[in-house]
């Protein structure tokens, strides 16, 4: 996608067809990606979609756009009175005054007065009810593109990445608000005046009336042109925005590595390349809209001479009064001058509408590891899961490799079983399987017997918690990481497993104890703190089935034991899942299990395994000499 | 930081804008331009009318068919003329105004790359992204739209105003004594819309840190079925960024309305004074024609001027946003007058008596440390979790300054040399292995774009990462984000080829092998071995089997490094190291193995 194809050609590849790996820009490597430029049938149906969910965010406020309509119209009408009250203030007030009756003046001031508040009080009306439609539209679409996204699976996340959806969250929403911010009370004002206006034309002299509006096939014509070109343009400039938004998040996130590297100068080009390609982007759409608007004013212009030419020569044949020439001239400017407003709301449109397409791509896209529709219970009734987990023939791969091919394993409710084997053999891959982070291709895991795609979610999570080989933690309080697992622990309950994995103590330290921001992804934290945290979430989360992940990898050897004693007392009536290479984490397992190339090929009590001749003999024999 | 006191005194004030000076400056050709191109077009607006004036009272009224097409050739001149102005304006604001715009994000972006890792640690990135999006696109609308009318707009009342004052005085003058209050609250209120604005856009720095932390981090939101929480704590703020929004609206529409009725109010005193001066005798009717004439010119300028002046604000406060940024100390940079210093190949690395403390925290985390790295000697530093051990290998490349002493390559302050030679020298491997979206290769030679296919190779061989081989598209497979579709323990080997690639003179490798299995940890250990005998190396470990690898261990313990020796040595000798490091300890849950007597006893 834009990501990757900075500098792309267009090749208009079908939505179903296999995607040519992309190969524009050599660092980027390659990659299949899907195509982000598009053939005419697919891009009038991205736009019909960007249309469609526009009416539908709107639709719920339809009356009070109704009511704003009216408003504005009210509000228009006393705003045209104020020049024209003052017409008749000295055409009748001041002969009135020279005539010693003060009056009229006294009434005509009155009534600018009057229009002059009337006028004020519905503009104020006005701008806070578009600004209470535009900004709950807003609020609307942000929530449901990111309760969205949340649903999608992992799948996605890593297909479109992390770049790529903050920029559909904050740039191409923003490009929404601008849009309603600006546009909403131009377009409405502007389309009042050109609809009156263009019938008192027609009213006031038919035949100069039609004149008048011979500009239209070309201004039509020519906002067909705008219109074809600034899709193209626009749809650009989301793209180039957020492979902008891609490269500055990574930077900022992986910024010990791009300054212990040098990378500052390599970077300084890429981003002043990406840069560039969006001034680009943006130059196309502005030197399209810079066409455009001059363009309606000039036709604007010449209707306007050939207006007066055409009158002036009625008027010399005597089929005209002068005045009614004159004011239907100066109605004229007046309906060409909104027309300008009109092609700014056209331009604001098309770019709102291009951010448009990327969030209803988004929200269009259907989950893959989707909750199921009728979920089925698990069989205790209670909602508390035995902890049984099988493996049914499960095949899965996340590309065209397949990473298990044919996957048996049954774990008996409360077992611990410890999973070993080479790095990059698929143990990550079952332990994600397992929580159900993707659906294997062919097969069935099963949690008491029942599918893991027939659970429901809420159900599924509350049985099965993994800690991951990532210990991501949030911005926040450290309580407030921990209780992540549960989130309604109590101060005293969250201490509590901090205690009992023995990381209270190095909490506690800390200057503000549980209360500490650890900062960006626990930026605040040592590595093996890090991991500390994450364990007690999901040690607090308390869960059927626990799912470990190298979780004690960047401990030190007594903090790593006593994570294992606290284990080896929560696991007793659990099922669990331990991935370890440190096979002291595995010794007090129920089971061993050894992984190659996605298979199991060991299975037996460690200390059956141990004293036997296999791989994970092997293993043992060569971790514990390298303890010396 | 966005709840900084000192903020307040800056805030609200337009005089924040004077930082774009230098970005606009070498465009100030195209924007002189863009203003006349404004001006001029103004001004062929009013000559319009005239023409239609001279059309009516020329041929029409002499019935002059051939005078009639000089002066509808005059008008379609200006027509032209009008629409190409519009033209040049566009034209000459669109080129200035986005690379204004380019060269402000890329000097912010160039600028975050060279401010300190601390830096980076104490900002929410959300706030750093929407300044590079949102602030910078804010300020190219107020420099492409709001900069030229405003100014044009101002002209236009000044110049109208003079003219008021010369048709007929009192009225004028009458006229500039109503604005005197427009002006005043109008300031009022711009500089409440000025504050409000600031609050939104931290609320959306805010709220874009959200959406990182819940796109990045969904894993532990899935594995922990947490995406209502995590949706309730982004709503809270997307519900407080629409309050403070419509806050915002609800001054921008005051704003708006008072500058809407201000002309309008102006317009009835006009005529009440005007009737008045006309029925004194003062004022003839056809002055207070042009009087009115004259004035409603003013209506649009005047109306526009609130929001124009909204808009100002809103991109001084996006300048101030900026601002923080690009004044933010660059702490660690080259001294001035630093030149290259003879660093050896492999160098001596010496700690003297550092110390660290992270800035606003309590205790220092290093305090007194010593320790020297002979040339080509490989020193494990073991120490608890917490213990500061990543800290102290951040002070060699100067991803962090010491706070007391100093660290020396080959007798040299690391802060006395070049940043680009000592992190030339320097390669380090990090403990969470960071990739980037690019290729493998790409990724590998971050720090050596020169370096050459056998140097990838042997890199490769060395972290036993030869499996690049087997990815779809070899070395030039793009490896995703943050290597995420690589395995934990593949991505933890490209790490460690990146560092040791090239050979430095110093190698750095914090817990370098944590991910592997035992197999391919001996494997990658045998290949090592190699490299680390030909280069000062400071390995992080925390299992006796990376230990193995250096020449000497150095044990840190309360901020200082307590015992150095062999390996055997310190087991012998020191009960820390032991209680660390020893093979009982680690075997000590084992059932056949198993003594759990010295555990946990930390
Ligand atoms: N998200 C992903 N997309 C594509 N391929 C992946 C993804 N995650 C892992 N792989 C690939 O699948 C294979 C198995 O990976 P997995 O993470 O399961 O290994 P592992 O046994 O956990 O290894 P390690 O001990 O290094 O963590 C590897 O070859 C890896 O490159
Ligand atoms: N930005 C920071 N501000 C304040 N304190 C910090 C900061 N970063 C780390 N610390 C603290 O400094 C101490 C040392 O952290 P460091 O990362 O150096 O530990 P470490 O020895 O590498 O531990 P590990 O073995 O877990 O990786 C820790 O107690 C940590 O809480
Ligand atoms: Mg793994
Ligand atoms: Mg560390």
């Amino acid at each position: 996608m834009s990501t990757a194809s900075p500098a792309g050609p267009p090749s208009g590849t079908s939505p179903s067809g296999p995607t040519p790996p992309d190969t524009s820009a050599g660092w980027r490597g390659v990659a299949t990606e899907d195509d982000d430029d598009l053939s005419a049938t697919a891009s009038s149906f991205l736009r019909g979609r960007s249309r469609q969910l526009l009416g539908e965010l709107l639709r719920p406020h339809r009356r009070a756009l109704w009511v704003l309509l009216g408003v504005i119209l009210v509000q228009n009408l006393a705003w045209l009175a104020g020049p024209f009250l003052i017409g008749v203030g000295i055409d009748v007030a001041v002969p009135a005054l020279l005539d010693g009756d003060p009056w009229p003046l006294v009434w005509t001031t009155a009534a600018m007065v009057g229009a002059a508040l009337a006028d004020t009080v519905l503009r104020y009306r006005f701008l806070i009810g578009s600004g209470r439609v535009g900004q709950a539209v807003l609020l609307t679409l942000r929530r449901r593109v990111f309760t969205h996204v949340q649903h999608l699976p992992l799948s996605f996340h890593e297909r479109y990445t992390s770049g790529k959806t903050i920029s559909r969250l904050t740039s191409d929403i923003e490009a929404l608000a601008e849009l309603l911010d600006e546009g909403l009370d131009g377009l409405l004002t502007a389309l009042f005046s050109v609809l009156t206006i263009g019938v008192v034309l027609l009213v006031l002299d038919p035949p100069l009336g039609l004149v008048a509006l011979l500009g239209f096939p070309l201004l039509f014509l020519l906002s067909r042109w705008f219109q074809r070109n600034s899709t193209v343009a626009y749809r650009r400039t989301r793209q180039t925005i957020a492979a902008l938004i891609v490269q500055f998040t990574e930077t900022m996130g992986g910024m010990r590595a791009v300054q212990a590297f040098r990378r500052e100068p390599r970077n300084d080009e890429l981003h002043a390349q990406l840069n560039e390609d969006n001034r680009r982007a943006h130059h196309r759409a502005f030197w399209l809209i810079a066409v455009f608007v001059p363009l309606v004013t000039l036709i604007g212009n010449v209707i306007t001479v050939a207006v007066l030419g055409y009158g002036a020569l009625r008027v010399m044949d005597g089929d005209l009064a002068v005045g009614v020439l004159v004011s239907f001239l100066l109605y004229l400017r007046r309906f060409f001058d909104p027309l300008q407003d009109i092609a700014m709301f056209y331009n604001s449109y098309q770019s709102a509408s291009a951010a448009l397409e990327k969030l209803s791509g988004v929200l269009e896209e259907r989950s893959v590891v989707a909750e199921p529709v009728d979920p089925t219970p698990l069989p205790s009734g209670s909602g508390a899961a035995a902890g049984e987990v099988v493996f049914d023939r499960v095949r899965f791969g996340y590309g065209a490799a397949t990473v298990l091919p044919e996957l048996h394993l049954t774990i008996p409710a409360g077992q611990t079983v410890a999973l070993v084997g080479a790095t990059g053999a698929g143990k990550s891959t079952l332990a994600r399987l397992a929580a159900r982070f993707y659906d294997p291709l062919s097969g069935q895991v099963r949690l008491d017997g029942v599918p893991l795609d027939q659970l429901a979610d809420a159900d599924l999570r509350r049985a099965v918690v993994m800690v991951t080989q990532e210990s991501f933690l949030f911005s926040g309080s450290i309580a407030d990481n921990i209780s992540f697992g549960r989130p309604d622990a109590t101060r005293p309950e969250v201490e509590a497993a901090a205690r009992a994995i023995g990381a209270h103590t190095f909490i506690a330290a800390l200057p503000e104890g549980y209360d500490t921001d650890v900062r960006k992804r626990g930026g605040r934290l040592s590595a093996g703190q890090r991991q500390l945290v994450s364990f007690a979430r999901a040690f607090l989360a308390d869960p059927a089935v626990l799912v470990l992940d190298e979780a004690t990898s960047s401990l030190d050897v007594p903090s790593e034991r006593l994570v294992q004693r606290a284990l080896q007392t929560l696991l007793a009536d659990r099922t669990a899942l331990i991935i370890a290479h440190r096979l002291s984490t595995v010794e007090f397992a129920d089971r061993a299990l050894v992984m190659d190339a996605g298979r199991i090929v060991e299975d037996g009590s460690p200390a059956d395994l141990v004293a036997g001749a296999g791989r994970f003999a092997d293993l043992h024999r060569a971790w514990a000499d390298s303890l010396v | 930081m966005t709840d900084d006191p000192t903020l307040e005194t800056t805030r609200g004030r337009l005089s924040a804008l004077a930082r774009l000076w230098p970005f606009a400056r070498p465009y100030r050709g195209l924007i002189a331009l863009t203003f006349t191109g404004a001006l001029l077009a103004t001004l062929t607006q009013l000559v319009i009318p005239l023409v239609i004036q001279a059309v009516v009272d020329g041929p029409i009224a002499d019935g002059d068919r051939a005078g009639l097409v000089p002066l509808l050739a005059l008008a379609l001149g200006f027509g032209l003329a009008e629409a190409a102005l519009f033209f040049l304006r566009r034209w000459a604001m669109n080129i200035s105004s986005l690379q204004i715009e380019r060269d402000l994000r890329d000097t912010l972006y160039q600028r975050l790359q060279r401010l300190p890792i601390a830096f980076h640690e104490g900002w929410p990135s959300g706030q750093l992204l929407s300044r590079a999006t949102t602030d910078v696109s804010t300020i190219r609308r107020f420099v492409g739209f709001g900069a030229v009318f405003l100014v044009v707009n101002l002209i236009t009342c000044a110049i109208v105003g003079v003219l008021l004052v010369l048709t007929y005085w009192p009225l004028g003058v009458a006229v500039l004594i109503t604005s005197i209050p427009l002006t005043a609250f109008g300031l009022r209120w711009e500089k409440r819309y000025n504050a409000q604005s600031r609050l939104v856009q931290d609320e959306q720095g805010e709220l874009a840190t959200d959406v990182e932390e819940a796109v990045q981090g969904i894993r532990v939101v899935k594995s922990l079925g947490r995406s209502r929480l995590v949706f309730g704590r982004y709503d809270r703020k997307a519900l407080r960024l629409h309050d403070l929004q419509l806050v915002k609206v609800r001054t921008l529409a005051q704003i708006w309305c008072l500058f809407e009725f201000h002309p309008q109010i102006t317009l009835a005193v006009i005529l009440v004074g005007g009737s008045l001066a006309v029925g004194s005798g003062a004022l003839t009717v056809g002055g207070l024609v042009g009087f009115v004439a004259l004035f409603t010119v003013l209506l649009w300028p005047i109306l526009s001027l609130g929001f124009l002046l909204a808009q100002a604000q809103e991109a001084a406060s996006a300048c101030d946003r900026i601002g923080e940024l690009l004044d933010a100390p660059l702490t660690v940079t080259d001294s001035p007058g630093v030149r290259p210093q003879q660093v050896g190949t492999p160098a001596r690395l010496r700690f003297e008596s550092v110390g660290f403390r992270f800035p606003g925290a309590g205790a220092a985390i290093l305090d007194g440390v010593d320790l020297d790295v002979a040339p080509g000697e490989t020193v494990a530093l073991v120490g608890a979790t917490g213990s500061g051990k990543t800290t102290m290998t951040a002070l060699v490349s100067r991803l962090l300054d010491v706070t007391s002493g100093r660290v020396t390559l080959d007798g040299h302050d690391v802060r006395d040399l070049p940043l680009t030679q000592l992190r030339g020298v320097v390669a380090t491997a990090f403990e969470d292995a960071t990739l980037f979206s690019m290729s493998v290769r790409e990724n590998l030679t971050l720090g050596r774009p020169d370096a050459g296919d056998d140097q990838v190779a042997e890199a490769l061989r060395v972290a036993q990462a030869e499996f690049v081989h087997d990815l779809p598209w070899g070395l030039d497979t793009r490896i995703g984000e943050q290597g995420l579709s690589l395995s934990g323990g593949q991505r933890q080997r490209l790490a460690l080829a990146r560092a040791v690639l090239g050979r430095p003179s110093v190698l750095v490798l914090d817990d370098p092998l944590s991910a592997l299995d035992v197999h391919t940890e001996a494997l990658v250990e045998r290949a090592l071995r190699d490299v680390l005998a030909e280069t000062t190396a400071l390995v992080v470990a925390h299992r006796a089997s990376t230990v193995l690898l250096a020449d000497r261990v150095a044990l840190l313990e309360g901020g200082r490094i307590t015992a150095v020796g062999r390996h055997t040595d310190l087991l012998a000798e020191v009960p820390a190291y032991r209680e660390l490091l020893s093979s009982e300890s680690e075997l000590g849950g084992s059932a056949n193995l198993g003594d759990l007597s010295e555990v946990g006893s930390r």
